[in-house]
């Protein structure tokens, strides 16, 4: 419930504000904030959702079988976590997949970019833009707003369909395994999905210019470093990782420059990077390689590309938009290069022991998969570690930061509760993953 | 105009692929359904705009039950509801969400003080562990033709 609560006995320099579920993300958080002498006193930004315990529960499973358990962690990025565990154990094996595997790979992740990044730019931030609560109530007689209401379901369907026709399902793809595809989509139906693909090209171009005339900003006072896997081609799958503040790791030690944060009243553990403040998800990505964009998307999207990098946290809604006309200008490309799917069984390995990592850009930032296995492939240890608990921190000083500055400007409860939970979605956070189960340890 | 179903999206443990999915569905189906649905709670399209929970003709639930706080708020869903339907394995057989219910003595172990910190309850639980269920739609995510049947049958009621 979006429960606002306030203590009306106090006066206007001391108060609390209490949201407790904050709407229009992914999952349950909640927000705690005391007001003092017209400071901020306390504030706590808390990850809701309870613990499935996947780390303990993909321990005693065959590596195999983990892929499709963890997919599990999140309905909504499913595909995100099917493919990072994917790519741990096929490293650890030294299983290269076929070209063919990775094309197909491709177009079911650029699915997701386009279905998930469209979630939350259509209905989770596009009604703060006009002052709205819902896309529902979105007035069709304006033809703006008719129009936008319109695109929300034939872009997310896109999107949907390109995902469903490589991989099987949009939501943990039932066709992807280690080492291959276990069923083939049909190469005709691939090739259909170029008309939509294009069809809402010029819906996504109109939508990175209604998010680029945002008048939302919020920079941090202090320096905050970018992290993201930096690819060549933008793949989200393939890559280096790399910071802005100049460090770049090989994806296995990735986890080495993490420092774990423990934060008592949150279901969720947070971090920092080389012991600095850090943001990841798609601001980071374009402020680390926007070159590495379609040069279709660089070409129609050049005056929108020139503000990157940026500082401003709400230009992560302009990035998610980008992503999205690179998606479908990179799997155009795709589609137009497949001329046949031969058939071909996933790559199989006998089991042995090893230790694997897997990272990929998930559609809201760096996914980290490690998993270690016994000599019969059994899994006996596994770490996870996901976006929006990377971002943790960063939100929660944010939103201090935006509080603090409303609370001087005598700014009304309700305003500061509008303008914060649109800034968290800003960051587009998703609970259900950073509560997947934290390694904590309580004091 | 015919009168519009009241309707909530309610979700408790799980991944949330059934509200995915759902989200998804509206691609094809919204210009059907909206004209006919109040969605009285549903956080991911609005916030809410009342503190309790209110009288629905139907209530959709996903997840299935970690926490005392979740079995009441569920008890309270049922009372406002006319109709009650779990969506998705959580709330109708409890899995994955439950796999704690089935760890070993070591892998407990290990969750106790978070289970205890934040007061969880012993066994995860489905939802007609807790309430009288109506309606089924089961599936990892939710089986959409199921799902399409069961609106289908109270769109048209």
């Amino acid at each position: 419930m979006h429960d606002s609560t306030f203590d009306i006995d106090l006066d206007r320099e001391n108060y609390d504000i209490k949201l407790e579920e904050i709407s229009k993300i992914e999952g349950a958080a909640s927000l705690d904030i005391k007001i003092r002498n017209k400071k901020v006193e306390d504030l706590k930004f808390s990850i809701n959702e309870w613990k499935r315990f996947y780390t303990q529960a993909i321990r005693g499973k065959p590596a195999l079988a983990v892929p499709q358990l963890v997919s599990r962690i999140c309905g909504t990025c499913s595909n995100a976590h099917l493919l990072a565990s994917v790519k741990a154990v096929e490293n650890a094996l030294g299983i290269v997949p076929s070209a063919q595997t990775k094309l197909l790979r491709k177009l079911l992740y650029y699915g997701l970019i386009i279905r998930d990044h469209a979630l939350h730019l259509y209905i989770f931030a596009l009604p703060d833009l006009f002052g709205k609560s819902s896309i529902l109530d979105f007035d069709e007689n304006d033809p703006v707003q008719h129009e936008l209401l319109d695109d929300t379901f034939t872009v997310k369907e896109a999107g949907n369909q390109l995902s469903i026709v490589s991989g099987g399902r949009s939501v943990h793809a039932p066709f992807v395994a280690v080492g291959g595809f276990l069923k083939l989509p049909s190469l005709e139906e691939i090739k259909k999905q170029k008309e939509s693909l294009l069809s809402i090209r010029p819906k996504i171009v109109h939508l990175i210019d209604v998010f680029a005339k945002s008048p939302f900003k919020q920079e941090m006072k202090e320096p905050v470093s970018f992290t993201a896997l930096k690819s060549e081609d933008f793949s989200f799958l393939d890559g280096q990782l790399c910071s802005t503040d100049g460090t770049c790791v090989p994806d296995s030690q990735f986890n080495n420059h993490l420092n774990a944060v423990i934060i008592p009243y949150s279901h969720a553990r947070g971090f920092s990077f080389n012991g600095k403040l850090f943001m990841v998800g798609s601001v980071a990505r374009l402020n680390l390689y926007k070159d590495a964009l379609h040069a279709k998307t660089k070409e129609t999207a050049a005056p929108y590309l020139a503000r990157f990098p940026s500082n401003n946290l709400y230009d992560n809604n302009v990035a998610q938009a980008i992503e999205i006309l690179h998606a479908i200008d990179a799997s155009v490309e795709l589609i137009d290069s497949c001329t046949e799917l031969v058939p071909e069984a996933p790559i199989k390995v006998p089991p042995r022991a090893f230790k694997g990592t897997g990272v990929i850009e998930a559609p809201r930032g760096t996914l980290f998969y490690e998993l270690e296995t016994n000599e019969q492939g059994t899994v006996t240890k596994g770490e996870i570690i996901v976006p929006s608990g990377q971002n943790q921190i960063l939100m929660e000083r944010a939103i201090r930061e935006l509080v603090e500055e409303l609370v001087m400007q005598d700014t009304p409860k309700d305003a500061i509760i509008d303008q914060v939970e649109r800034l968290i979605r800003a960051f587009d956070p998703c609970m259900s993953c950073a509560s997947h189960f934290l390694k904590v340890k309580w004091r | 105009m015919e009168k519009k179903i009241r309707v909530g999206w309610f979700t408790f443990t799980c991944c949330e692929d059934s509200t995915v999915m759902f989200a998804e569905l509206l691609n094809k189906h919204y210009k059907e359904w909206l004209p006919r649905l109040e969605f009285v709670h549903a956080r991911i399209l609005r916030a809410e705009k009342s503190t309790t929970i209110q009288p629905m003709d139907i209530a959709f639930v996903e997840g299935a039950i970690s926490s005392d706080e979740q079995e009441a708020k569920l008890k309270i869903i049922r009372a406002q509801a006319k109709v009650l339907v779990a969506i998705g394995s959580c709330a109708v057989v409890g899995s994955p969400s439950n796999q704690r219910n089935f760890f070993n003595p070591e892998q407990l172990a290990e969750i106790k003080p978070i289970l205890e910190k934040f007061k969880y309850k012993e066994k995860v639980l489905k939802l007609a562990d807790v309430v009288t269920v109506d309606e089924s739609v089961p599936g990892c995510p939710m089986n959409e033709q199921t799902f399409l049947a069961i609106m289908s049958k109270y769109l048209h009621a």
